[in-house]
């Protein structure tokens, strides 16, 4: 019995004394700036600022000696000004971003050549005769975006991606793994976008999806600012002249261009 | 030559027939807490039989010379858990200072395996079937390695499961436990195979 006692109580002790000398041998210096700055980032390990993670963010922070503290969307301004304080550097303002969809191509509108049942990721169908729309280049509706998003701003909606804008943080997650590239990053102040990015011909675009954009020019005429322009039968906006006025939006006879300024969400997207 | 047989004949019947997950249901909740991706699936299955290994060097040496000189066998549980847990910390410090890259893909599931069942299992049962030291390490190489089959091969099957359209009453656990009990019955099929091979 005391045998057993003492033999026990002589084993924790060598095993406590041994961990509390390697404790103090092995002990790696952990920088508590680093640590600071990490608990100011939101913590979503999304990659927006390009760094694997919010500690490599951090880490980065820290060891560079003028880093860009502006580079964490998600947190925008008030992490950038915070992380500017514990630094001591000057404030760098941050370009907020919110994405837009460019297909507004809804299970209505758009052709479907296809009843696919494969794996139900847009990746997948992707790669299967170029997805199940006839459309080669539109939103396939199997939300890898909605699945990459980590603050639920994506949603698929009548079989195409919709983006709450107060929701999205502009992290580009979604972006990155479109199969289709459909997703773009935009200034939040932007706030009119043309849903659609075939460069078919007019004919063509009408077979394959009504809310298609055909290159009829009439937003180019009518725009005052020169900021929207038809290439390639697919109008683009020119993001710096755009100034919201919504007259492009207005003519439109297909009704590819939206305007998401009227309310927080943009149910453009969905068809309305 | 005989010799060897016998170690590759431990080594295999802990891989496959007395697999430690799907033939003894140890380390059940590692099997399925981790077995969602199949990198975070390896990575904990690499801390396991790392574990395992230490822990069967430790623990064997104390079992011979220290309980059964004094006849504690009783104490085995106890001092075993003890033991192994502090290795683990130790472990852990080391890798955290020396192998930086190692501690960043094992580091988070090194403190999960303190007193994972199949750590306890493999040096209890080491011990209960009197195998030498040599094969008590083979034998734990072949635990781990089994784990590490099992955890993989289980990974695959619920990334299929994550594809498939599952009835509302089936989905997440359910399913995930219907689909461990068939690969554990698949494994059924291993018994009797060592016999084959080597006899």
């Amino acid at each position: 019995m005391l045998v057993a006692v003492l033999s026990v109580a002589a084993i924790g002790l060598i095993c406590g004394v041994i961990l509390v000398i390697a404790s103090k041998l092995m002990a790696v210096p952990v920088d508590e700036k680093a640590e600071k700055l990490r608990d100011t980032l939101p913590g979503a390990n999304c990659g927006a600022c390009g760094f694997a993670g919010c500690d490599g963010y951090a880490k980065y922070l820290a060891d560079e000696k003028s880093p860009r503290t502006n580079l964490c969307a998600p947190g925008g301004d008030r992490v950038s000004r915070k992380i500017s304080e514990i630094l001591g550097m000057e404030f760098q303002d941050v370009v907020e971003k919110k994405a837009f969809v460019r297909c507004t191509g809804t299970f209505e509108t758009a052709e479907y050549k296809m009843e696919y049942d494969g794996p139900q990721t847009c990746a997948a169908n992707n790669m299967f005769y170029q997805g199940r729309r006839s459309c080669s280049v539109g939103c396939l509706g199997f939300g890898d975006c909605v699945s990459a998003c980590k603050f639920d701003a994506m949603s698929i909606v009548n079989g195409v991606a919709v983006v709450d804008r107060d929701l999205c943080t502009g992290c580009s997650a979604c972006a990155k793994v479109c199969p289709n590239n459909l997703i773009d990053m935009v200034k939040e102040t932007n706030m009119v976008s043309v849903g659609c990015s075939s460069h078919q011909k007019g004919a063509l675009v009408r077979k394959e999806c009504t809310a298609g954009c055909i290159g009829c020019m009439k937003c180019q005429k009518t725009c005052e600012y020169d900021a929207i322009h038809v290439t390639n039968n697919l109008a683009t906006i020119d993001y710096d002249k755009c100034t919201n006025c919504g007259k492009c939006v207005e003519v439109c006879p297909v009704h590819v261009i939206k305007n998401c300024g009227a309310n927080g969400v943009c149910t453009g997207c969905s068809g309305n | 030559m005989e010799y060897a047989k016998e170690l590759m004949i431990i080594l295999f019947s802990a891989i496959l027939v007395n697999n430690f997950v799907l033939a003894k249901f140890l380390g059940i909740c590692p099997f399925l807490g981790v077995s969602k991706k199949l990198d975070s699936a390896v990575g904990m299955s690499l801390a396991v039989t790392f574990v395992m290994l230490m822990a069967t060097a430790v623990t064997y040496p104390i079992q011979v010379y220290l309980l059964d000189k004094n006849n504690l066998g009783y104490m085995q549980t106890v001092v075993f858990i003890l033991v192994i847990a502090a290795l683990v910390q130790l472990v852990e410090m080391v890798l955290r200072k020396f192998i930086p890259a190692l501690h960043k893909s094992l580091g988070i599931y090194l403190p999960l395996i303190t007193t994972n069942c199949a750590v306890l299992g493999v040096t209890v049962l080491n011990i209960r079937e009197g195998y030498t030291f040599a094969e008590s390490m083979i034998n734990s190489l072949g635990g781990g390695l089994g784990f590490m089959l099992a955890m993989v091969l289980f990974a695959g099957v619920r990334s299929r499961i994550e594809n498939s359209k599952i009835s509302k009453s089936f989905q997440g656990l359910p399913i995930t436990l219907i689909a461990a009990s068939i690969v554990s019955m698949s494994f059924m099929g291993f018994g009797g195979l060592i016999e084959g091979l080597f006899k």
